[in-house]
């Protein structure tokens, strides 16, 4: 993986920019002394670092505008990051690069139980929006496993997920508007708080974008009253197979849940040696599927969970009865990463996605690649929506063997594409699986993904070198090639 | 060689017409069944694109949640396919034909989510942006492109189907759209709020929305409307009529009915044929339409008033009384709520300072589009709401990032975008 070579000629003037920026935010909300610059060297995909050149904390819209236009002006590339929790290496910083970081934007501004929103800035935690509204009973849907520590200016730039998804939608179904900043320095609001932005869906278009098109300064959110309650099931197969087709005959009974997880018998393993939850060691597949809601439909559709589960040949069922069981239920699933760290001294955690009747066929192949790479894999999956969290498991000290893990990883990935599924369910391109996306979309697709980039930030100077494969000036992708002539299909009905 | 309409039967069809437009200079009216050419700007172009005949369902696999289908396709193909598997789009499509004037049920999935209309579960599922996940199309350079994926989790590149989502058609010609399907609820009811003046209206629909009790629709209608409803238990209450829908599995349904019908003080409890009457009605504006729909027993509807304006106002729920108010008190207007308040249908008496008036009601908190008028109206008038300056600058840029020489649908939603 290599990013663009630096910029010797920036990096020449970097004291001459780091004046430029001490003129707009003053004191320590400028870094660049090296020992301090250390921390922000890397995201959450630590085997990429990269010290950034200058990193710049503002605390106001106006400074953010200042220092992006300033940074236009200078040709210097702005790296924008939350807090860092990225999983594909979305805030790597540049080493011509300033790193934007946006800590200080740390205050929800406005609660609003009458309209189901809050108004916040974006260094506000994901955790945090739901803390602030807990007391009247709301929260904020999605949970993506770091909720505890990303912000939701990184869930913005991730459209990040997590388990609740299927039933309650990513970032991008739960934002209501926006207020972020073009690296010329313009300052937009989109939606607010009423639904349908008018114009064109540019909050669409920037939820998930990376960080590649703006920089986040405001976000309001709906929130929703929290579900009277919630009970889980834990359901043990003697194949995978049998755990697919369960899942697909809940949702085909028309159950969504609010939660449905499986775990292979590695995961299910290194889980239960970690947290003893009581999980079953004879399963080659366990299900956690929690229904949440009204308790009358969830003690309803409970019931009808456990008959689907029987008729599909389990092998182990246990219905919550308790919230501490429930409870006890998900312990596992959600210490499942540090439960793989236990057994390997590091792991790598994909994030794909496929259809979910391709799930049989995609274990067996990760199995031979298992094999091939001499690397063990263990798998966690949302498997409501067919999203894959493979961890491949590797040794860093062991020479070759981070490399052979990416390699595994990639090949994992490119399977996903091939079953018609995608890189990524909710981690992001990044620079993880930048060189990858032209194994999901040939160039004519990128191409245009650029330019609507090249509409937001025509010098290409916001985060380059992430999500796309290769870099195109705007110049370039702008021409209009005009062939005279005739219809190639003459054939075509006109009249 | 003159060419009026250009019907192509494949995608790469479709890339040869839009190329051979972009050689020839000739801006194209890009368009499906037609069925809500009505809304939007009118635009002059000398050549049509009709894409209807990019029909048929590609893939529809019920238990992965997704349909693959060419643009074209009649929505009265892919609902009953999804009924029979007992799916929907839970975003609840509006057929807006007959308050066109138009026959029902003809519009296209491709016109569904470019025109980005979304009905009463618009609260609680979302609209057509948040159910489209994959498209393929045609952009204004001739290049045949796709975007996003065929699942249901995806974060891979951007997210250009929201992008497609009420673009209406200026940015692509779609060719193929995937779609998220969701399970229909098994059942449905109402409950009806008799006689409540807007204020208390939005207020109780606001506790019902505040609920734990998964409330899928929220509208109120003043009493000159409700008075033209086909059910007859909304018509016969003879003052406001104030809704609250709840839908799901029958055990659910009926427990989470009566704990709301506690909480709200309901008069009425609609059964499951009257709610999906009258929430139709909701959602196809059937109120403002100009005749009695076929189905109409000879009363109730029937009174809307075809020669009136109608426009469809979006703002945050608590501000829906005063906007209305605003409205009434500078027009002759009638009009009723939806999305607990956050929507408001307007039918208003022809008058030149309409869009002033319902735009300065407004403020700054929400957006007004003119959705029925005369096209010299929609010539003249501003159809969709002003953007701010900076948002209206980078929509053109966006706008010339598919379509450089403005060659697909040009001025259908601003002028010269």
């Amino acid at each position: 993986m290599r990013m663009p070579a630096p910029d010797d000629g920036v990096i020449a003037r970097r004291r001459e920019i780091i004046a430029a920026l001490r003129t707009i935010v003053p004191g320590e909300g400028v870094i660049a002394d090296e020992s301090e610059l250390r921390a922000y060297e890397c995201d959450g995909l630590t085997a990429y670092r990269q010290l950034p050149m200058v990193v710049v904390l503002p605390s106001t819209v106006e400074q953010v505008s200042r220092v992006l236009r300033t940074c236009k002006e200078m040709g210097v590339k702005v790296v924008p990051r939350g807090a860092g929790t990225s999983l594909s290496g979305g805030a790597l910083p540049l080493a011509d690069g300033v790193l934007l970081g946006m800590g200080k934007f740390n205050r929800i501004l406005d609660i609003d139980f009458a309209n189901r929103c809050v108004v916040t800035q974006p260094g506000v935690t994901n955790l945090g929006i739901s803390n602030a509204v807990a007391h009247e009973g709301f929260y904020y849907a999605p949970d993506p496993s770091s909720q505890i520590a990303c912000t939701i200016g990184g869930n913005i730039a991730e459209n990040s997920g997590g388990v609740h998804c299927l039933k309650y939608g990513l970032t991008t179904n739960n934002v209501l508007g926006l207020e972020m900043v073009l690296m010329d320095g313009t300052i937009l609001r989109l939606g607010g708080k009423h639904l349908d932005a008018g114009g064109y869906d540019l909050m669409g278009v920037v939820t998930g974008s990376e960080g590649l098109l703006g920089v986040v300064t405001e976000v309001t959110v709906r929130i929703l009253k929290k579900p009277a309650t919630a009970r889980a099931v834990l359901i043990g197969f003697p194949t995978s197979e049998q755990g697919g087709d369960c899942v697909a005959a809940i949702i085909a009974a028309g159950i969504i849940p609010g939660g449905m997880e499986m775990m292979d018998r590695p995961a299910i393993h290194a889980a239960e040696d970690f947290v003893h939850a009581g999980y079953p060691l004879d399963v080659e597949a366990l299900l956690i599927v929690e229904l949440d809601g009204p308790a009358a439909e969830v003690d309803h559709l409970i019931e009808q969970v456990a008959e689907i589960a029987r008729s599909k040949g389990c092998c182990y069922s246990r219905v919550s009865t308790s919230e501490e069981e429930r409870l006890s239920f998900w312990a596992g699933r959600k210490a499942a990463f540090p439960a793989v760290g236990r057994i390997s001294p590091d792991y790598y955690c994909m994030d794909g996605t496929i259809p979910r009747k391709a799930l049989p066929l995609v274990l067996h192949r990760m199995q031979e690649m298992s094999g091939r790479y001499a690397l063990r894999v263990a798998n966690v999956f949302h498997a409501g929506d067919g999203n894959l969290h493979p961890l491949i498991l590797y040794d860093a000290n062991k020479p070759g063997e981070l490399e052979r893990a990416e390699a595994f990883g990639n090949d994992i990935l490119r399977l996903c594409v091939e079953v018609g599924g995608v890189l990524t369910g909710e981690h992001g391109v990044g620079v993880e699986k930048r060189d990858l996306m032209t194994d999901q979309f040939d160039e004519v697709d990128l191409d245009q993904q650029q330019r609507i980039k090249c509409a937001f930030d025509p010098d290409g100077l916001l985060n380059p070198g992430k999500v796309f494969p290769k870099l195109h000036r705007c110049a370039e992708l702008g021409r209009v090639h005009i062939h005279k002539g005739e219809l190639r299909f003459p054939d075509i009905p006109r009249f | 060689m003159t060419v009026t309409t250009i019907k192509p039967d494949s995608a790469a069809q479709a890339a040869d017409a839009v190329r051979w437009a972009l050689s020839e200079g000739t801006p194209l009216d890009v368009a499906g069944s037609g069925s809500k050419r009505g809304l939007g700007r009118p635009i002059q172009t000398a050549c049509t694109l009709d894409l209807s005949g990019l029909s048929g369902v590609v893939a529809y696999e019920a238990e992965e949640l997704v349909l693959t289908a060419r643009a074209g396709t009649p929505m009265a193909e892919i609902l009953p396919m999804l009924a029979e598997r007992r799916q929907q789009l839970a975003f609840e499509p509006q057929d807006l034909g007959p308050l066109f004037g138009r026959p029902e049920g003809q519009g296209t999935l491709g016109g569904v989510v470019a025109s980005g209309l979304a009905g009463p579960r618009r609260i609680s599922a979302g609209s057509a942006r948040d159910h489209t996940l994959g498209i393929a199309g045609v952009n204004g350079r001739g290049d045949l492109y796709k975007g996003g994926g065929k699942v249901v989790k995806n974060v891979t590149g951007y997210d250009v189907p929201k992008l497609m989502a009420g673009s209406f058609g200026t940015l692509t010609a779609l060719t193929e759209l995937t779609v998220k399907v969701l399970p229909a609820p098994e059942d449905c009811r109402t409950l009806l709020l008799a006689g409540r003046e807007d204020a208390g209206a939005v207020a109780a629909l606001t506790a019902a929305l505040q609920s734990p009790y998964d409330v899928s629709g929220a509208a109120h209608l003043p009493a000159a409307v409700a008075a033209r409803s086909d059910v007859r238990a909304v018509a016969a209450v003879g003052g406001a009529v104030t809704l609250v829908r709840v839908e799901g599995f029958g055990p659910s349904v009926t427990a989470r009915v009566a704990a709301l019908k506690e909480e709200l003080g309901a008069d009425a409890v609609l059964d499951r044929d009257e709610s999906l009457v009258v929430w139709r009605e909701v959602r196809d504006v059937a109120y403002f339409g100009p005749t009695p729909s076929p189905a109409s027993a000879g009363e109730g509807r029937g009174g809307g008033d075809d020669s009136r304006h109608v426009w469809k106002i979006s703002v945050q729920p608590s501000e829906g009384p005063r906007v209305a108010e605003s409205i009434r008190w500078a027009l002759d207007a009638e009009l009723y709520f939806d999305w607990g308040g956050g929507l408001i249908w307007a039918a208003v008496a022809p008058a030149a300072d309409a869009a002033a008036a319902i735009r300065g009601a407004l403020g700054t908190a929400g957006h007004a589009t003119l959705v029925r008028a005369p096209e010299d109206v929609r010539i003249a008038a501003e159809v969709f709401h002003p953007l701010p300056d900076p948002v209206m600058a980078l929509s053109r840029r966006v706008k010339e990032s598919f379509d450089p020489c403005g060659i697909l649908n040009p001025g259908r939603m601003y002028a010269g975008v």
